[in-house]
């Protein structure tokens, strides 16, 4: 189970590529229109297009442009992101489950969020500062616990299931022990939402995942060798340790600035990753797949929270809990029927 | 094979239940005294002892027969049954980090009672509980289904599937409260794990349904012993392995339906109260469901009186303090070299 993945994929034809990343822009396409002209008031699509452009009435301009476009575009920033970062933590442990979710830094990057709103701050600047200091920490203490007894198999998801479970509850005495304003305002981010994010977040989000997208073509190649084993990269002139403290750290920042943006959206980065690699039957990670795929998953995800049991609007994150942890349920169901 | 196996562990000096068994029983009563005992409302002896015997309906009277002695009997009842069922549970699938809260089987029981609430609108605690067996019981099948019980199983898959299993149901229960204004009130507490918020009617009927589910277990004993040692081995002792193994579902089911229907989805009292025993008494089986049957109330009691005082006057869900105490417990399984033996990784 641990790396079939990897191999067992048969590659596709450049025809075949081509197609699905048109279709895939088409349904990214679609579900952006759809979260645009969705919501308590609809807006029929071509009163959507007019206001992008600038025209029609001021008060569907100012719903459209000024409120759901920030939410579709961070959206999307947001589930490539974190696609991102579940597809360099996939490569760097050589486990399709290496997701920073499951690996418990998503919770450690949130429980340093969370002692900085504590601690009175909600800008965005000292937000993402804890959530990437926590998700650093959580990360480091992940590889030195499994750093004796070597990462193989299933141990170093286990230990992040356990890590997951024991900031999750440090998590949740931290809410409990802030006053009640502070306790409510946590306690809806902490569940994982798109609703009530706002533009202030646009410029930090789209350029973190500039600079991150930039940093992994630059690695890609490397990435692509270290998959095909740690002596083979090194023969061909990788060097693996710096390799992979490089990739973790970008994997960890940018899954940290969502969580500072939209609190903890878990599997989003467990599931794209691999789903990409299915349907682009890619043999080395697909980065650029992953992020189309992670984006995808999260303005579908958005979309299902906001209008299922509308007008309550769940948070984003236990919509994508569900659909990945059945895929995740799924995949182990799959990884059964081929060992029998 | 066994008489050495067995000959090899009296050579460790286990200690004997003589020894152990008052110790034990005393602590637990010391762990019920303290839990009826502390509160955010100091009282006197006297008015504790009033209460207890000659209630004359003051407000001292109020606070212990409407509000301690019903957290008390729950924590009881849940910590008995979710260290007990920890222990059948590591026995049937041979997985060390089998447990209730860990497989998923809780979440199930949780939903299921989410459900009945939300959308049947049924509020009567009797009612919920049977929600609560079927819940666990679907729960438990499916991970077991998917993850692969039995021969050549994997621990880690079999843990992941009911990780997963359990993280979609708890979203599920998560979504059913927050749609539903009224039933977020009543979900919110029990939803994280929680021994308080129980009439002293529905205490007693969980406290007499774990105690029908620890008889059970008592039938079954010698089989989970027999099982303990193996599938090959437990047949060719003539064990009946069918028996046991549909006897320690039914057990499971009972035990985390009541236990989840009164306290929430407790994470962990099964993996910490085993194991520890494991550490003192070594590997059998019946001792170890005697000893898990006294010692998970004693941790979940005095868990939740820590949980009482570590942020007065609010307190901590026991479910989170369970967690934060168990997590280490499963790092270190599962970096010890016994996991690793019985072929953990693969």
């Amino acid at each position: 189970m641990s790396t079939a993945s990897v191999v067992a994929v048969p590659f596709a034809t450049g025809r075949r590529r081509r197609i699905i990343w048109i279709s895939s822009a088409l349904v990214l396409v679609g579900l952006a229109i759809a979260g645009l002209s969705l919501g308590d008031a609809a807006i029929p699509v071509p009163d959507v297009f007019a206001a992008l452009f600038g025209r029609g009435e001021s008060g569907t301009r100012l719903v459209v442009v000024g409120w759901r476009l920030p939410r579709v575009v961070l959206g999307a920033a947001i589930g490539a992101m974190l696609a991102l970062s579940g597809a360099l933590f996939q490569v760097i442990t050589r486990n399709p489950l290496g997701s920073p979710d499951i690996l418990g830094f998503s919770a450690g990057a949130y429980t340093g969020a969370l002692l900085v709103i504590v601690g009175g701050s909600v800008s965005t600047a000292a937000l993402t500062a804890g959530a990437v200091g926590g998700g650093i920490a959580a990360a480091a203490l992940v590889f030195v616990l499994v750093a004796r007894r070597g990462a193989g198999g299933t141990r170093l998801i286990i230990v992040g299931i356990a890590l997951t479970a024991m900031l999750g509850a440090v998590n949740t005495m931290i809410e409990l022990a802030a006053d009640d304003v502070v306790a409510h305002t946590a306690a809806i981010w902490g569940a994982g939402s798109l609703n009530g994010i706002d533009g202030r977040w646009i410029p930090l989000i789209l350029g973190a995942l500039a600079l991150g997208g930039l940093a992994i073509a630059v690695m890609a190649p490397a990435l692509a060798l270290y998959e095909l084993g740690e002596d083979r990269a090194t023969s061909l002139g990788v060097r693996p340790v710096r390799l992979r403290i490089s990739a973790m750290l970008i994997g960890v920042v940018l899954l940290a600035v969502t969580i500072a943006a939209a609190g903890p959206i878990a599997f989003v980065a467990l599931a794209a990753p691999q789903i990409a690699r299915r349907v682009w039957r890619s043999g080395p990670m697909p980065f650029a797949a992953s992020a189309m795929t992670g984006a995808v998953l999260l303005l579908f995800s958005d979309l299902l929270a906001a209008r299922l049991f509308a007008p309550t609007m769940l948070p984003t994150g236990l919509v994508t809990i569900g659909i990945g942890g059945l895929y995740l349920a799924w995949m182990l169901s799959g990884a059964n029927r081929r060992r029998r | 094979m066994t008489t050495l196996a067995t000959g090899g562990r009296r050579t460790l000096r286990r200690p004997p239940d003589a020894v152990v068994l008052p110790i034990v029983v005393l602590l637990l009563l010391a762990a019920v005294a303290v839990s009826i005992a502390v509160g955010p409302r100091t009282l006197t002896f006297d008015d504790l002892l009033a209460a207890l015997t000659a209630p004359t309906g003051t407000e001292a009277d109020l606070i212990v027969r409407d509000v301690r002695l019903p957290r008390t009997f729950v924590g009881i009842a849940a910590g008995s049954a979710l260290a007990v069922a920890g222990v059948i549970m590591q026995t049937l699938t041979r997985n060390p980090l089998a447990e209730p809260g860990l497989l998923g089987v809780n979440a199930g029981a949780s939903f299921a009672v989410a459900i009945a609430i939300v959308v049947l609108r049924i509020g009567e605690f009797g009612a919920t509980m049977w929600f609560a067996f079927l819940g666990a019981a679907v729960a438990s099948a499916l991970v077991a289904v998917i993850g692969g019980v039995g021969r050549g199983a994997s621990i880690g898959r079999l843990t992941l599937t009911g990780v997963a299993i359990g993280a979609v149901l708890s979203a599920a229960t998560a979504a059913l409260s927050l749609i539903d204004p009224h039933a977020y009130q009543s979900l919110r507490l029990w939803g994280a794990g929680a021994l308080g918020g129980r009439s002293l009617d529905a205490a007693v009927l969980t406290l007499l349904v774990v105690a029908v589910g620890l008889v059970l277990v008592v039938l079954i004993a010698p089989g989970l012993g027999l099982l303990a040692l193996g599938e090959d081995t437990a047949r060719a002792l003539g064990g009946r392995i069918g028996i046991a193994r549909l006897g320690g579902f039914l057990a499971i089911v009972v035990l985390c339906g009541a236990a989840t229907a009164a306290a929430g989805p407790i994470a962990f009292v099964g993996l910490l109260v085993p194991h520890a025993l494991r550490a003192v008494f070594g590997p059998d089986t019946r001792r170890l469901l005697i000893y898990s049957a006294l010692v998970g109330p004693i941790l979940l009691l005095l868990a939740d009186v820590l949980c009482g005082m570590l942020i007065a006057p609010r307190s901590i869900p026991v479910g989170v303090m369970t967690a934060f105490l168990g997590a280490p417990v499963l790092v270190a399984l599962v970096l010890s070299r016994r996991v690793q033996a019985e072929g953990a990784p693969s």
